[in-house]
Order: structure tokens, then C-alpha cells, then sequence
């Protein structure tokens, strides 16, 4: 008993440390304050997308993004939580006809609905201890994702990976969210790459995000 | 569209409340008072998707309207399309579905989840025009005095604009 205890203690102490620096890291060298910077690539070039598949309304929202995006995202990789069954027929019925490279992950859920918040976080970090090696070894040119909280494991390796490679971390707002930004969409907010709102008055309130109207 | 309901010259209420459990809406929704008004608006028929609440419904030909009940389906969009008005709860996935498919809407305010944000979206789809909403003791009103045919027509999100957008970020375009 006593030795879980302090397995958990040191895997939780890692990382809060790893999360910590790459933090800092990243808001020392990081242009954040400026506006997206297009990638320069050769157009005939495929980009390979990392989806963070949510749960119910979240799934959905996503899905919509995904099925108007051209062939040159390919291969596309769903991460989703191991408990979310709904999800995965609706990426299948989704892609199953399009004749492009998919395949569906599945991580320890961050965090089921009214989860305490304690049990949150050590739930995040066993989330991450199976998100991080596989952000590390798909290695995509995008990470989207629209909360909930099974998007911050998986963006946390992405911001780790975006060290060394260009990658793009996109955060797509829910539609519900017309006055107040989610938990996940407020951690992002100073991480991702482009966070888009999908209401006029919550970009006034986050400047640096973008609205385009609604597109889901 | 021409639904199959309308081309037989019925009028149907359909009253969805998702995964939830709202049972003072189907409880609302079976009480006399109700059926009535509903009768008296001209509908024949009402379906109720009662999803995980504890009351039982009674279905039969009550007070001139034709009711059905069942829990759950996969997908309630035939009854949306089928429908002439979508009596809902406040979840986004039911209110966007009923407006995409251009029906009439009022929404059903649960007071047992306030501080749920999903009512955020249902209260700036009204601010917009695009739905009613009440809560259950004044739903009889709300039916009564509310002009259904002045809502306005909701255009859908575009998401070809995002793909645009991510094609221009990722130097694709």
C-alpha cells in the first residue's frame, strides 16, 4: 500500500515537473503573442492530423471539422477514451468509405463528468503516461481537438514534441460555449497555436483567439 | 420536406430530453391540461422520448392526440423531421439537430441543472430568434401565447470556413 502510494507520488511529481518546464519553456521562447505563422511546405505534401475525439456533443463537433477536410490530411489518427464506445462507430461511419489512412487510439479517460477535482488530476497523469509516447512516436503535423479534458495529455506531448518539430496545436471551441471558455479551452488559450471560438462576445473577452462564425 | 406526418394531414409534438432524466417534462407533457392546449394548437399526435426518468407514460388516444413513448433510439432524427413542433431539453445536440432540420423549437429550461452551461447556448439561440423556451410551470402558457411561425430560419455552421482556414495555416493554400 504504502509503496502505490509513493509510485503514484513520484509519477505525479514528474509530471508536474515535466509539465512545468515545458511551460516555461515554452512561454520564454514561444511567439505566442503574435498571430499563427503559416507553415511554408511543398503543396504536394500530405499532413498527417492527430484528432482528440471528446465524448457525445464534443465527438460530433469534431467529426463535422474532420469530414470537410480535403484528402491532404492523411493519415488521420483519433485518440479517444477508452470508455467512449459511441465515439468510435460514429469515426468508422465517418471514414470507413473515404479510402484514407485512419486509425483509432484509445488512452485512459482525464476525466469523467462531476470526477472531483483531486482524482482529476492523477487520473490526468495516467492519461498522460499512455498520451505522451504516442504523440511522441505518431508525430503529427496537427493536433486537433475540442476539449474535453481527454485533449490536455495528449496536447501536453504535443507541446513537448513542438520543441523539436513544427507541429500545429489547434483548439476548436464548443459551439455551447458562447460566454465562457471550458476549463481545457483556458489552459490552451496560452498553449495552442490558433484557439477558434464559435460567439463573437467570447473572442472580445480572449483577444487572441480567433472567430470565424459558426462552423459546426 | 414533405414528411410522411404532413402529407397525411397530421400534426405531431415531439418532446425529446436526450440522455437526461427530465421527467417533469414528460410529466408535464401527460398532464390534461397539456394534452389540451395541444388538441386546441390542432396536433393529433404527440411522441415522447422520455430517455433515462423513472415516470411511465401512458400512451393511447388521450383527449384527441395520438401518444407514443420510448426511451431511447439511435437516432431521433426521423421524429425531428417528422415533426411539426420539437418540445426539448436544453442540450445543444437536440436544439442544433431540430434547427438544422428547420423545425420549430421551444425548449424546456430543466431548474433541477441551472449553472449547467449548456443553457448558454439555448439562451443565445433565442437572443437570436431561433427558439421559445419556458420552464415547466408556464409551458402551457408559452405554447398559448408564443407566434411559433415568426422564428427565424437557422443557417448551419460552415465548416468548409475552418477547413479553409487550416489549408491556409498549414501552407497548403
Amino acid at each position: 500500500m504504502e509503496s502505490t502510494v509513493v509510485i503514484i507520488g513520484v509519477i505525479a511529481a514528474t509530471c508536474v515537473a515535466i509539465f512545468g518546464v515545458v511551460a516555461i519553456v515554452y512561454l520564454l521562447f514561444s511567439d505566442n503573442c503574435l498571430p499563427p505563422q503559416p507553415v511554408s511546405r511543398d503543396k504536394n505534401l500530405k499532413a498527417s492530423i492527430l484528432a482528440v475525439i471528446g465524448s457525445g456533443g464534443h465527438t460530433s463537433e469534431l467529426l463535422r471539422l474532420m469530414g470537410h477536410l480535403g484528402s491532404h490530411y492523411e493519415p488521420r489518427y483519433y485518440v479517444m477514451a477508452n470508455t467512449d464506445v459511441m465515439s468510435e462507430e460514429k469515426v468508422h461511419k465517418l471514414e470507413k468509405d473515404a479510402n484514407i489512412m485512419y486509425r483509432i487510439y484509445k488512452i485512459p479517460r482525464s476525466r469523467e463528468v462531476k470526477q472531483s477535482w483531486i482524482t482529476t488530476v492523477l487520473s490526468t497523469i495516467v492519461a498522460s503516461v499512455y498520451a505522451l509516447p504516442l504523440v511522441f512516436k505518431l508525430r503529427p503535423d496537427i493536433i486537433l481537438c475540442n476539449g474535453p479534458g481527454t485533449c490536455i495529455p495528449v496536447c501536453l506531448g504535443g507541446l513537448i514534441l513542438k520543441l523539436f518539430y513544427p507541429l500545429k496545436l489547434v483548439y476548436v471551441e464548443s459551439i455551447c460555449r458562447v460566454d465562457s471558455m471550458s476549463l481545457s479551452g483556458q489552459i490552451l488559450y496560452h498553449f495552442a497555436d490558433s484557439v477558434i471560438v464559435q460567439w463573437p462576445q467570447l473572442q472580445k473577452k480572449y483577444p487572441k483567439s480567433l472567430y470565424m462564425g459558426r462552423i459546426v | 420536406m414533405e414528411t410522411r406526418s404532413r402529407r397525411q394531414g397530421c400534426k405531431t409534438a415531439f418532446v425529446t430530453v436526450g440522455t437526461t432524466q427530465f421527467d417533469k417534462l414528460i410529466e408535464t407533457m401527460c398532464e390534461e391540461e397539456t394534452l389540451k392546449c395541444l388538441s386546441k394548437l390542432g396536433f393529433t399526435k404527440l411522441i415522447l422520448q422520455q430517455g433515462n426518468g423513472k415516470f411511465d407514460p401512458k400512451s393511447g388516444t388521450l383527449h384527441g392526440l395520438t401518444v407514443e413513448h420510448y426511451r431511447f433510439k439511435p437516432s431521433i432524427r426521423q421524429d425531428i423531421e417528422e415533426a411539426d413542433l420539437v418540445i426539448s431539453h436544453a442540450g445543444a445536440g437536440s436544439c442544433l439537430e431540430t434547427l438544422e432540420a428547420g423545425r420549430k423549437l421551444l425548449v424546456v429550461i430543466n431548474e433541477g441543472l441551472m449553472g449547467n452551461h449548456q443553457l448558454e447556448l439555448a439562451y443565445q439561440l433565442h437572443r437570436d430568434g431561433h427558439l421559445h423556451y419556458c420552464n415547466c410551470s408556464n409551458l402551457v402558457a408559452t405554447l398559448e401565447t408564443k407566434n411559433f411561425d415568426d422564428l427565424m430560419t437557422f443557417v448551419p455552421g460552415r465548416s468548409q470556413v475552418f477547413a479553409d482556414y487550416l489549408d491556409k495555416l498549414m501552407g497548403f493554400t
